[in-house]
């Protein structure tokens, strides 16, 4: 075992528990958040100022009974929730969230703050996203249930409908990077223009960052585009008879997207670990803020818009945003062969 | 090593178990599997750009709308034919057809191994398949097949449209 590879594992652990605990740490700053712009208190018992509010969640979940329908397929119905979970998870081994460290001279070598340098990151990122719409439409399926299987189904159609605008999106940013790996193209945006501006592409592409967050929002089903769960129609969509903790796995699948979709617009858009003040070595902390900020955004987002109509959800989709994104990236391909030459 | 016979054994089970199945969704399921674990023998060949678009492409794009289908049709387990001959060219109707394709599928097997002129389809020198150098053949040496692919997959599509509004 050589040093750098107890890093790695340590690496690996700690960021599969800060995963966990990010999804904590959100359940209570969207319940906060949504009582503050609805001026309620929120939760604020247990604990103080309710700060174990999501400990005491977890401790409920864990004492229900774990519920399953007659008619549902027991295997499917077990596997769902998994797959869910699962590729939650995957997604974030790809995601670079600081500049190389030694860890206080602890290593000889540098280690890369990044479970996985994979040279194609974004595609990988790209391919997780697309399986775990499996989870959703075998959750709905499995079930046996009208409103499980509604949501399932919408669920699908909405992903697929926006993984288009979210691929495009992408690729106008991996043009403008010129490379498929998440760090390499963290690295070309530091410095900045003029002493003033920084490099972020999100100066460069300010409609393929929209584009981005659009279709993020809707890929992890979340307010505005949360129809696989609209509750007045569908219940509670495809996870409407999961109890207990494969409920929580669904759940947790939903935070820990909402924190990779962040993290990988931080990365592409935002400059990722790049910031002013700081040294390089203590890049994490800018690249913390900027996730949080965008965080901060997604709950804004669901506590202030109401839901869509799902034909307005499909018609904004595939004529206005798909199109749009089209001509953003021909526009940038455009303008990386003009200034380049 | 190891990893290629876990792999290749994960891929060959999962396609033999798609046609085993009476359930469609889980062939469709099993499916993915396989698809899966080509990816991961793509990985070992240091392909990993193919593998994450074998993932994409098939187990991400097509195989969710193949599972729509499925669901949405909510086919039911699947009917097994009442014809008792033994040999599947000598049954009536579907089943010779299968039994024909079958058979023709495996001459052309057999005759691709026997004639197999090499894998390799970079050609020499062209190293682990990065993404620039698939690009580059793409859109120089294959420019004339790939474009033609995309027109044949837009009459595929008008093709489609035009047979699903006959009703209408």
């Amino acid at each position: 075992m050589t040093p750098l590879l107890i890093a790695q594992i340590v690496l690996t652990l700690f960021v599969f528990v800060m995963l966990l605990n990010s999804a904590a740490i959100m359940v209570y700053v969207e319940r906060k958040v949504a009582a503050m712009l609805q001026q309620r208190l929120g939760p604020y018992l247990v604990g103080p100022k309710g700060l174990l509010q999501p400990l005491a969640d977890v401790v409920k979940l864990m004492f229900k009974e774990e519920l399953r329908p007659r008619a549902a397929d027991a295997l499917l119905f077990a596997l769902a929730p998994v797959i869910s979970a699962t590729c939650a998870f995957a997604a974030f081994a790809v995601v670079p969230f600081g500049a190389q460290t030694t860890l206080f001279g602890l290593l000889n070598t540098p280690l890369r703050l990044q479970v996985a340098d994979v040279n194609v990151a974004v595609l990988v990122i790209f391919a997780i996203a697309s399986m775990s719409v499996y989870g959703i439409v075998l959750a709905g399926w499995s079930s046996n249930s009208k409103y499980s299987l509604l949501g399932g189904l919408r669920s699908s159609a909405q992903m697929i409908s926006y993984e288009l605008s979210y691929g495009l999106a992408l690729a106008s940013v991996l043009i403008l990077g010129n490379s498929l790996s998440l760090s390499d193209i963290v690295n070309r945006q530091g410095g900045s223009w003029l002493g003033l501006l920084p490099r972020w592409f999100v100066f460069v592409q300010p409609i393929g960052f929209l584009i981005y967050m659009t279709a993020g929002i809707a890929e992890t089903n979340r307010a505005p585009f949360d129809f696989p769960e609209a509750e007045q129609e569908l219940v509670a969509g495809y996870h409407t008879e999961y109890s207990s903790m494969s409920f929580a796995m669904f759940f947790l699948a939903e935070y820990i997207n909402m924190v990779t979709v962040s993290a990988v617009a931080t990365d592409l858009f935002l400059g990722g670990w790049h910031g002013p003040f700081l040294p390089e070595s203590l890049g994490w902390i800018w690249f913390l803020v900027k996730v949080a900020a965008i965080l901060f955004f997604y709950v804004w987002m669901r506590w202030t818009l109401p839901r869509y109509r799902y034909d307005q959800l499909m018609r904004f989709g595939w004529k206005i945003l798909l199109p749009v994104s089209v001509l953003n990236l021909l526009a940038t391909a455009a303008g990386v062969l003009y200034f380049r030459g | 090593m190891t990893l290629f016979y876990v792999f290749g054994a994960v891929a060959v089970v999962a396609s033999l178990l798609v046609i085993a199945q009476r359930n469609p969704i889980y062939s469709v399921l099993l499916l993915i599997a396989s698809f899966g674990a080509l990816s991961g023998l793509y990985v070992l060949l240091e392909a990993p750009f193919v593998a994450v678009i074998q993932i994409i492409v098939y187990a991400g794009a097509i195989m969710v709308l193949f599972l729509f289908v499925v669901m949405l049709l909510n086919a039911p387990h699947e009917q097994t034919e009442q014809d008792e001959r033994s040999f599947a060219l000598m049954r009536s109707g579907p089943m010779r057809f299968g039994g024909f394709l079958a058979v023709a599928l495996a001459l052309e097997l057999i005759w691709a191994l026997s004639n197999g002129r090499g894998l390799g389809v970079l050609g020499p020198g062209a190293g682990p398949a990065s993404v620039a150098s698939i690009g580059r053949s793409l859109f120089t040496d294959y420019a004339f097949a790939f474009e033609v692919t995309s027109v044949l997959i837009l009459v595929a599509m008008v093709g489609a449209v035009v047979l699903a509004r006959r009703g209408e």
